[in-house]
């Protein structure tokens, strides 16, 4: 080996950037010239994952397509926050119609597309777990059962907060919201109910599926790169904390999510065609409690021994079956 | 209005909408001080060099601790870092080997020959009495702002206690006089064999406008044990001076080494070098209060050295010493237990301690010695107007890292004087804990080990016992250092920010928050891994 390759090691590359890695490793948030999407002055909340989470994504998604990018939304925070008419945060090509068809609205953007010739300009539906594994849902199988050229992207946060918080098929068991209040002998949403609409993206056999989540900007920022490599139908849900919905600090929005991540709450992993091919590692394992006692939502459960081991349960389900933690450690 | 069919308002940006008028607190960027620079006393800025080092600029990285300390070859081998001692970072792993890096660094210069310029000629001239790291760094401080130096050293050689009482295997030589040519060639000039006693006569036939007196703490203190001199005595000073000088000793056979300090401990692993047979340390304090350093008692228990803590020697008599066992005093001195036993011995060396030669204080007006030690106030200046002084003779920790902070501080507060102006000396910045870090951005990094030079020959002769890292593993090294406290560019505040309300200013020149649009979230402090951002409150 002519010349040892200098491993960094101050920061490895968990951060956004690195001055001392290579420019192809750091990420495209630590450019000077990223297109910045969606930009300054939307009206999302404080410390909103969404707002940071799609920015994230249409960055890349951006980059790997060399600007050539369309975007069909679906009703939500997502819509608007960022487009008060007649105001846009949206610095690309950008449209809205319904709360439930944005993956048919975006499929015909892509068949458009395709009788023009413009196999350079890339299409990209997105919107919240409400409007894509409740209201959109249909729509959203139906482009994937027919594979249409789209990467839908799904912020989920977990319940309905544009109209106030309401319980959604992404809310999770125990979790607080307006219409599951923590009354009663199991307080919070149900457990066992909900949809897993990764696992159910798969099941449809489509080219790529991802989880990710706005702590883990590379990982996120790798699976769009390679939706984007990939023709035909694409989902990638991204964990977004809320901190108003789940009453967490605005300032610990990226904390929640890394929580949750390292709990085992939210597994990232990848598909294709149906097959599990990766796993993000658990660096460091956290009991659910720490990632709970971050958020309102859960207050009750930390008082909860049942609803506890519950979620722990889950948390060590997912780990075990998507094999989150690696034998030999990172 | 030429508007299509329905449309009433014109398109516009969301940049219309200023949400910065939400904020009730603001993110701010500052410097806060990271632990290891705190801890310096030499006043490094250990983080800022550590961060030229990362990127491989070593002689940036070289420049930037010669700001503040003209031998990073001697302090990388001879320094106690309580930098490392500090560091934030042994909440991870273990503190960042900054001892060796900049050992490193002074290496490098050596070889590469780096040089300082001198500043502009000022006219005047200082004389500085006592070429040990005290007076030479004051000598180079001096001259850095543009004064003529001369340094009278009594000694044949410059270096004072690194050079007579730090023993080879710690200090090679060549360094040594590698760092002190340096400063010779910027125009310091350094008179050997020369011993001043008039200061205040000697400075007004010749000249000068100040004087920065750094004598040291050189005469032993001794014990006085009744003996009948079946077992020669022998002091650490006089010892060490003496095998620096390759006089003939010997230190053969049967070696007690009496005291616990750091001379001590020198004596006794020079012992070791040089033959005897057994070498035994007698401590008056409890094993864990003895004052030398952890890793020097360790060194030394490696190579051999025995130590027995609690015990006095109280008399020497047929070839035996009369120990008396002492009883911890929880706090205070050990207690006399009346407890005796007798130990074989063919040599006693005294280590306990040094003291500042005061005579020629006497004629000093003005000067106040009290606690064996010249007093001097916050600026260096003893009581004689136009003599400053520091080093070991003044109340301190008597290190040389204090030493060359010393010279350091007084060379600023003599600069300052001449110029008929008071040093300030500039205000600390607020010091970074842990808490104040995001430390989940940091991968771990064993600490890189230096290497060690094989038992046997330690115990066999003079070569440096610690060995050098290289290159790579130097540049490793630097990069576990987490920037305590100080941007080092690594885009999560810009980054995380939901609300795109920061600018990249590019390489080297940080961020900036655009506050028309931040709506105060804290999640830039939050994430950042080195705690350089502040939330305050907005005014509102």
């Amino acid at each position: 080996m002519p010349h040892q390759q200098v491993k960094f090691y101050q920061t490895g590359t968990l951060t956004v950037g690195n001055r001392l890695l290579d420019k192809a490793q750091r990420t495209v948030q630590a450019t000077m010239d990223r297109s910045n999407s969606l930009d300054s002055g939307h009206r999302a909340c404080q410390g909103c994952g969404e707002a940071l989470g799609a920015r994230y994504a249409i960055d890349a998604a951006m980059r790997a397509t060399d600007n050539q990018l369309i975007a069909a939304n679906a009703t939500g925070c997502l819509e608007v926050f960022t487009t008060p008419y007649p105001e846009s945060a949206w610095r690309i090509p950008w449209m809205h119609s319904l709360f439930g068809n944005a993956p048919s609205v975006a499929t015909g953007i892509a068949a458009a597309l395709r009788v023009k010739g413009r196999q350079d300009v890339r299409v990209i539906a997105q919107g919240g777990d409400g409007g894509t594994t409740d209201i959109g849902f249909g729509a959203l199988s139906g482009m994937f059962e027919r594979n249409d050229d789209v990467l839908y992207i799904c912020y989920d946060n977990q319940a309905y907060m544009n109209t106030g918080v309401q319980r959604s098929s992404a809310t999770p068991g125990s979790a607080r919201t307006a219409t599951t209040m923590p009354l009663g002998a199991e307080p919070g949403a149900e457990f066992d109910k909900g949809k897993n609409v990764p696992l159910i993206a798969m099941a449809h056999g489509i080219p790529y599926v991802a989880t990710a989540s706005v702590d883990r900007l590379h990982d996120l920022e790798a699976k769009v790169e390679k939706a984007m490599s990939i023709r035909g139908a694409r989902y990638i849900q991204v964990f977004v904390p809320c901190p108003l919905g789940w009453g967490s600090k605005p300032a610990d929005t990226v904390k929640v999510a890394r929580l949750a991540v390292e709990s085992g709450l939210y597994p990232l992993f990848e598909a294709e065609y149906g097959e599990l091919t990766s796993a993000t590692k658990i660096r460091r394992k956290v009991g659910v409690a720490d990632y709970l006692k971050l958020q309102r939502r859960f207050a009750h459960t930390l008082k909860n021994e049942a609803q506890l081991a519950r979620l722990q349960a889950v948390a060590d389900n997912n780990i075990r079956r998507f094999g989150l933690i690696d034998e030999q450690g990172d | 209005m030429n508007k299509p069919f329905a449309i009433t308002l014109d398109v516009g940006s969301s940049l219309l909408n200023k949400t910065g008028s939400w904020r009730t607190e603001r993110p701010v960027y500052l410097d806060r001080l990271p632990p290891c620079n705190n801890a310096c006393p030499a006043g490094e800025n250990i983080q800022a060099w550590l961060y030229h080092a990362e990127e491989g600029r070593y002689e940036q990285a070289w420049r930037e601790i010669m700001q503040n300390n003209p031998f990073p070859a001697v302090m990388g081998r001879v320094c106690y870092h309580p930098c490392e001692n500090a560091c934030n970072r042994v909440h991870l792993d273990d503190a960042v080997g900054i001892n060796s890096v900049e050992r490193f660094l002074g290496d490098q210069a050596l070889r590469e020959g780096w040089q300082v310029e001198p500043g502009e000629d000022t006219g005047k001239r200082v004389m500085v009495v006592g070429g040990g790291p005290a007076g030479l760094a004051c000598a180079y401080h001096l001259r850095c702002l543009g004064h003529q130096v001369t340094v009278y050293e009594a000694a044949a050689q410059a270096g004072g206690m690194v050079r007579y009482g730090i023993p080879k295997y710690r200090m090679p030589r060549e360094k040594l006089k590698a760092e002190i040519r340096r400063i010779e060639e910027m125009g310091v000039e350094i008179i050997l064999n020369t011993r001043i006693d008039d200061i205040q006569g000697f400075k007004e036939a010749n000249g000068f406008d100040a004087v920065f007196l750094a004598i040291g703490a050189q005469q032993p203190k001794r014990v006085e044990i009744p003996s009948d001199e079946t077992i020669q005595q022998l002091d650490a000073v006089g010892l060490l001076r003496a095998i620096e000088e390759e006089e003939h000793v010997a230190l053969r056979g049967r070696v007690v080494v009496y005291g616990g300090g750091n001379t001590a401990i020198d004596v006794a692993r020079s012992a070791v070098r040089m033959g005897a047979t057994q070498v035994t340390l007698l401590v008056y304090e409890a094993r864990e209060k003895m004052p030398a350093h952890e890793m020097e008692i360790a060194e030394a228990l490696e190579e051999g050295v025995e130590i027995l803590p609690l015990r006095a020697i109280r008399e020497i008599r047929d070839g035996g010493l009369k120990l008396e066992q002492m009883v911890d005093g929880e706090g205070q001195w050990p207690q006399a237990s009346g407890q005796f036993e007798t130990f074989q011995a063919d040599l006693v060396v005294q280590a306990l301690g040094q003291q500042v030669e005061t005579d020629l204080l006497q004629n000093l007006a003005g000067a106040r010695v009290e606690d064996d030690a010249l007093q001097v106030d916050v600026e260096m200046k003893s009581g004689c107007e136009g003599i400053f002084a520091g080093g070991d003779m003044v109340p301190s920790a008597r290190t040389v890292t204090t030493a060359i902070g010393h010279g350091k501080h007084a060379a600023r507060s003599i600069d300052a004087w001449l110029r008929g102006e008071q040093y300030q000396k500039p205000v600390k910045h607020e010091l970074v804990d842990i808490d104040k870090m995001n430390t989940w951005y940091y991968t771990d990094a064993p600490r890189t080990v230096r290497p060690m030079l094989d038992i046997v020959r330690r115990q066999s002769g003079f070569a440096e016992v610690v060995g050098d890292l290289d290159e790579i593993n130097a540049a490793y090294e630097a990069r576990r250092c987490m920037s305590c406290g100080n941007c080092f560019e690594c885009d999560n505040c810009y980054g995380v920010c939901p609300d795109n309300a920061i600018t990249k200013l590019g390489p080297g020149n940080r961020f900036e928050f655009k506050y028309d649009y931040c709506k105060g979230c804290g999640m830039c402090a939050t994430e950042c891994p080195c705690g350089a951002i502040k939330m305050e409150p907005e005014s509102i």
